[in-house]
């Protein structure tokens, strides 16, 4: 288990805006996400959608440490998993509104995406053993294989199955666990004995606790530990303790107003709009009409069409 | 004279030597050990890294082999009872099925799940069904079985070629048995295959009075019967024995039959033989003399005692009364 405490606040750098290209993609997946609550609001998005509002940081943070040959797979909440790896949001939107130039023809939605080496699927727990696989695949060869998954997966039994032959046979892959404390509408604490870690120890896997939200930290303290996931081909889950400032899918949250209170005291986007008004406000306008721009032109597009294999 | 596991034994050892992109994953199949069934003998001794026995992790390394087969490589997944197959359900049905059709263009899901199958060897209820209806209907999953007549190396050949995930049921009893070759079963009947699907015969006899289409694992129950019915009740059957079982491939020489009969091992009620049934009723409907008959194991858990599952599961005796009673 590797333990590693989270920077002590007096040796912070003093609070500097993140550099522009990351604001760019977090304020890219907040207005995406935002226009998709409004879309269904105007019923203009049919069946459901998961918004990660709120933890748009975490891909964001891993996205420059992934390279171009590593896999990733996804979840249902899978959206910001996705424009951080390819930054394709018409494609997307497109693949949740079945218009045409859908990333997988309107067939699989937002949940269903498989594009280059990108894959989510609906069914929690279901994809860490299609990764041991892939990673099988990719052991030796530099690369790994991401998987996300949220703090509710580890009530399958199929997550306990990968790790144990993930370490077993040492396969180049990387857990990202976003442990959110909600998993739909139950606290993690009524749905999970132990933790975590604990449950990684048991696998001897080597576990990592990130508590920072700020992607240049998250990145410092990952760097390493994904070069040894790469170089000496073997699992590792990292934990982002994070908070879901959102609903579980649309206008489903249970929570009380004070929790969903403490979970928003969390989110980057208002302590960024805080902190630096000016360089802040340009950037969420410039997104925020981006996305508007993007939500009308694929809404204006004809519907997909599939060619059934 | 070559028994059926020896057969396959020989046809995952040409497989693995002739394309170095597949893998064999399974519970105990490593030597040397190789296999409850001693099917994958002598694999992990030759191929290495390639073939790994696993944990007991059904649902786990169907998804393994599926996530090679997506990697750009072939898997071949040994589920040491078919029992078992339902630990992978999810797994085979909701990932490697669905997949190969669901990210809106056809991905190649190059998987074939084994799962040797059948009763008749006092296992019990957990080791003896044959689950092959559980897994009929699923959109981009093929269901094949071996047989005593096909090439099992043709057979690992075409199912790779489908590129999506195929399971291959092998009858745990026909294992034992030898392999038919060069169009003889016997002293009574000869065989052909025609687009995949074995016809048995008695030479000479051109217009039967049955044609029963049985899964492999049947095919001796139903030979026996049909010797019986032959010598003893003149009654004439041709068998029909595809290697696909879902979806069905044309059935040759149905045209002429004047009774279908379709047995099988899995338990009554949402059968295979009822997917049969549906497939043929429109084809067949204006020459069937008689609605299709179909024979399945009974409506019942596989008891152990050897007494108890003679009775539950089909035998020689039960479907020769069963033809001679409709035809009657």
């Amino acid at each position: 288990m590797v333990v590693t405490a989270p920077i002590p606040p007096c040796l912070r750098q003093p609070p500097s805006p993140p550099p522009r290209e990351d604001l760019e993609l977090l304020l890219l997946i907040r207005h995406f996400e935002l226009t998709l609550l409004r879309l269904f609001e105007a019923g203009e998005l049919s069946g459901t959608t998961h918004t990660c509002l709120g933890q748009e940081y975490i891909p964001v943070a891993l996205s420059p440490l992934l390279h171009d040959d590593d896999f990733v797979l996804s979840n249902h909440r899978g959206h910001g998993h996705f424009l951080a790896r390819y930054t394709e949001p018409h494609g997307l939107l497109a693949e949740i509104m079945g218009r045409e130039g859908a990333l997988c023809a309107g067939v699989g939605g937002s949940q269903h995406v498989y594009h280059r080496r990108f894959l989510s699927t609906g069914v929690q727990g279901e994809s860490l053993p299609v990764a041991v696989g892939v990673a099988l695949k990719l052991t030796e060869t530099g690369a790994l294989t991401c998987a996300y998954v949220g703090d509710g997966t580890w009530g399958e039994g199929a997550v306990y199955e990968a790790l144990n032959m993930a370490r077993l046979w040492k396969v180049p892959l990387l857990v990202v666990v976003e442990n959110n404390g909600i998993a739909q509408s139950t606290p993690t604490s009524a749905q999970m004995a132990g933790s975590i870690a604990a449950r990684a120890a048991a696998f001897d896997i080597p576990h990592h606790r990130v508590t920072s939200t700020e992607v240049g930290e998250i990145r410092a303290e990952l760097a390493p530990l994904l070069g040894v996931v790469r170089g000496e081909s073997r699992p590792l889950v990292v934990e982002f303790v994070t908070h879901r400032i959102g609903p579980h899918s649309k206008g489903d949250d249970t929570r009380t107003p004070e929790e969903i209170a403490l979970a928003a005291a969390h989110d980057w986007y208002a302590r960024y709009a805080r902190d630096f008004p000016e360089h802040f406000a340009a950037l969420d306008l410039a997104a925020r009409e981006r996305v508007e721009r993007i939500a009308a032109e694929v809404a204006a597009r004809p519907p997909s069409v599939w060619e059934r294999p | 004279m070559t028994r059926v596991s020896e057969h396959l034994n020989r046809a995952l050892h040409d497989l693995m030597e002739a394309d170095p992109r597949v893998h064999l994953l399974g519970e105990d199949i490593s030597d040397p050990y190789g296999g409850a069934f001693k099917v994958t003998k002598g694999l992990s001794t030759r191929f290495g890294r390639r073939v790994r026995s696993t944990p007991l992790s059904e649902g786990a390394i169907a998804g393994i082999g599926a996530g090679l087969a997506l990697a750009g490589d072939r898997a071949i997944v040994e589920i040491m009872f078919a029992d078992f197959a339902a630990l992978a359900f999810d797994q085979l049905v909701n990932f490697a099925a669905k997949s190969t059709a669901m990210y809106g263009r056809k991905v190649p899901v190059p998987l074939v799940v084994r799962c040797p199958s059948g009763g008749n060897r006092g296992y019990g209820p957990t080791h003896s069904q044959s689950p092959q209806k559980h897994f009929i209907g699923v959109p981009g999953l093929s269901l094949f079985e071996m047989t005593p007549f096909h090439d099992a190396g043709e057979l690992f050949a075409l199912m790779f070629a489908l590129e999506q995930p195929c399971l291959f049921f092998e009858d745990k009893v026909l294992y034992t048995r030898r392999r038919y070759e060069d169009g003889v079963v016997d002293d009574l009947f000869r065989y052909e295959l025609t687009d995949g699907v074995a016809r048995v015969f008695v030479d000479g006899v051109t217009e039967p009075d049955c044609t029963l289409i049985v899964h492999g694992g049947m095919t001796h129950r139903a030979l026996d019967a049909m010797r019986a019915l032959l010598m003893e009740e003149d009654v004439a059957c041709e068998l029909l024995v595809p290697a696909r079982l879902y979806p069905l491939p044309t059935l040759p020489g149905l045209d002429r039959a004047r009774h279908v009969c379709v047995v099988e091992d899995g338990s009554e009620g949402g059968t295979w033989g009822a997917e049969v049934a549906r497939v043929l009723h429109p084809r067949l409907w204006s020459t069937l003399r008689r609605p299709i008959s179909l024979i399945s194991a009974a409506d019942s858990v596989i008891p152990a005692a050897p007494h108890l599952e003679r009775e539950i599961l089909v035998q020689s005796g039960r479907i020769r009364h069963a033809v001679a009673e409709v035809l009657s």
